[in-house]
């Protein structure tokens, strides 16, 4: 078990200076830092000042060395366009990403199973095929089209429902700026948070009824229903606690999905999240802060990949190796 | 000829298939797609990317059957006067383009790659498999726009490689996990025993045995190529301004929703559904047929 645990963390740390070289990359050879700080009408002496202070005159494993070091520290350098520290910068806009995912991702895994179960349990229903079917249309439906059929029904042709921002915020710790201890907040969170969790809803229903057949055809099942047993409890105690490990593992591993589409969900709705700064800081080649966004994004993903082996290896003791 | 077509007429996965109405209509609607793609400069009333046909005067003319509709925009124009049935055409000419591209790059790289790591095992095996879960545990999405985001360059090339670059990584598991139990079966065991050499093995009989899952993965694979290129161009790093795109398209038609132009989105983006709809629809048949055990999934 320990051995095992180990092995999936050094595989993470590994996962991360590949990805801390890739940013270093980006960071370091894309576009012109020297350009960008000493200004387009700087001398030739300037210039070399410059190059002197950021060390760019040192050999490439010393300055990748610099890089982690500085990282390590939390020191990402300035974002070109706003000269403010890029970490700041990312950290400010990281709740509103965060709470984003988290209220799309409980949205997609609680109607995603449940619809789930009821499927398996009702195979034959007219409402269960056209479940079925529907669950696929989810999947077909690009992230973005959803966002901009949403706007159009609720928000422009109902106008029940606000267009883009995040509403009212409160802060809470002194650094997380909350919007889901508003009605405002809340009132602008549901449609970004259905366009973003659709996917993963879709997905979870599919894998959490094929799971769920599966283990309803299993011997200790047919025992239960013998024993008579209610069918709530069957189904819920017997069946879906067993059904239950490939769906965990699925909503873990897609976390980091769920990040690449919030970019989409975040610049249709205007959501001040990372992943908007993201798609503007490569409008404006700002490059500090996509090699910044690279490595937090990475960091997020190997954690919680760890965390779901070692929970999948504590449900299924038949993986413990 | 007629003797042929009765053969086929007469095999389990045609019966199968002409009894499912979903995946008949799914590939009529596929080939309907399909057709109208590759003949777009013969059946388009425009070439929409020919600025000398372009008439401002016809800029935003709403569909024909509508008040202020014009022959011959059918489905009405867009901002510059495009014909909007005409960009269709053309954008999923290039949806087409992206997505057969992919699956077959991705398709014979990952399948390579994984049908050697399988067979052979070994470090290459484990460097392959970590490979391909770190790439998992990423969004290809996020690792196909920072690629053409970063490298600020676009074209249909560039994004189809952006593209593979996640996505041979699905076909290079299955095949590995197919070949992992193939290579087991008594006819390989039987084929190493009389001598024959390992690429004679890998490829007359564990390739063959193993490859049939592929295709469940190549017909999902193509609609999610085709709606990555449609999100990539959406977010303004995919496809050139110059080339048509219904991702592009989607996005141009944004800004005028508002103002209740919906035929600008509309079809293009029923378009994009149909096609990628379709394509799972037809997968989903593909699973059912090649593993019925899988059926439930």
């Amino acid at each position: 078990m320990g051995a095992f645990i180990g092995r999936r963390i050094l595989q993470g740390i590994i996962v991360l200076f590949l990805v801390s070289f890739i940013a270093f990359i980006i960071f370091q050879y894309l576009g012109d830092p020297v350009m960008t700080l000493a200004g387009r009408y700087a001398t030739q002496a300037q210039r070399a000042e410059v190059r002197e202070a950021l060390g760019l005159n040192k050999p490439f494993y010393v300055q990748y060395f610099n890089f982690l070091k500085n990282a390590f520290q939390g020191n990402f350098g300035m974002s070109y366009v706003t000269k403010v520290p890029v970490l700041n910068l990312i950290l400010e806009r990281l709740p509103a990403s965060l709470e984003l995912a988290i209220v799309a991702e409980a949205f997609a895994v609680i109607l995603g199973i449940s619809l789930g179960v009821f499927v398996s349990a009702n195979p034959q229903n007219f409402a269960s095929k056209f479940l079925m079917t529907g669950s696929l249309l989810g999947i077909s439906l690009p992230t973005f089209l959803v966002g901009i059929l949403l706007i159009y029904i609720f928000s422009i042709i109902l106008g029940i429902m606000p267009t883009s921002g995040r509403g009212e915020t409160v802060t809470i710790l002194n650094f997380w700026r909350s919007g889901l201890l508003t009605f405002d907040g809340w009132r602008h969170i549901i449609l970004p948070a259905f366009t973003l969790g659709m996917f993963q809803m879709a997905l979870l229903f599919r894998i959490t009824r094929g799971a769920m057949l599966e283990v309803l055809g299993a011997e200790y099942i047919r025992t239960a229903w013998a024993k008579g047993l209610k069918g709530k409890s069957v189904l819920f105690k017997h069946a879906l606690r067993n059904a239950l490990i490939p769906v965990i593992t699925m909503v873990g591993l897609q976390f980091g999905q769920l990040i690449g589409f919030s970019i989409v969900t975040e610049s249709i709705f205007q959501w001040p999240g990372a992943g908007n700064l993201l798609l503007n800081s490569m409008y404006e080649s700002d490059f500090p802060v996509v090699a910044t966004y690279v490595i937090i994004v990475a960091l997020i993903v190997v954690i919680l990949n760890v965390l779901v082996d070692i929970s999948y290896a504590f449900l299924n003791p038949k993986i413990r190796y | 000829m007629l003797n042929k077509i009765n053969q086929i007429r007469k095999t389990k996965v045609f019966i199968h298939f002409i009894k499912k109405p979903l995946a008949v209509t799914a590939l009529v609607v596929i080939s309907i797609l399909f057709l109208g793609a590759l003949f777009a400069p013969v059946i388009a009333p425009q070439n929409p990317y020919d600025m000398d046909k372009l008439d401002l005067a016809n800029s935003l003319l709403p569909p024909i059957w509508m008040e202020g509709g014009q022959s011959p925009y059918f489905l009405g124009t867009d901002v510059q006067g495009r014909d909007i049935f005409s960009t269709i055409l053309y954008g999923s000419r290039t949806s087409f383009l992206v997505g057969i591209s992919v699956v077959v790059i991705s398709g014979l790289l990952g399948g390579g790659i994984g049908l050697f790591a399988g067979y052979f095992g070994g470090i290459f095996d484990t460097v392959v498999m970590r490979t391909a879960d770190t790439v998992l545990s990423f969004s290809k999405t996020l690792i196909a726009m920072l690629l053409l985001g970063v490298f600020r360059q676009s074209s249909v090339i560039l994004v189809i490689l952006a593209i593979v670059v996640s996505d041979w990584v699905q076909y290079a598991r299955t095949i590995r996990g197919e070949v992992l139990s193939v290579k087991e079966e008594e006819y390989v065991l039987a084929s190493q025993a009389i001598g024959g050499t390992s690429l004679r093995t890998v490829f007359k009989h564990v390739l063959p045995n193993s490859v049939s899952p592929l295709l469940v993965v190549a017909a999902v694979d193509f609609g999610i190529a085709i709606m990555l290129e449609a999100t990539l161009s959406f977010l303004g790093v995919g496809i050139p301004v110059t080339q048509p795109s219904l991702g592009m398209m989607i996005s141009q038609g944004r800004n005028y929703l508002y103002a209740g132009k919906w035929w600008l989105i509309f079809f293009p983006g029923l378009t994009l559904m149909a096609l990628v709809f379709s394509l799972n629809l037809i997968s989903d048949w593909l699973r059912d047929e090649i593993d019925p055990k899988v059926k439930n999934i």
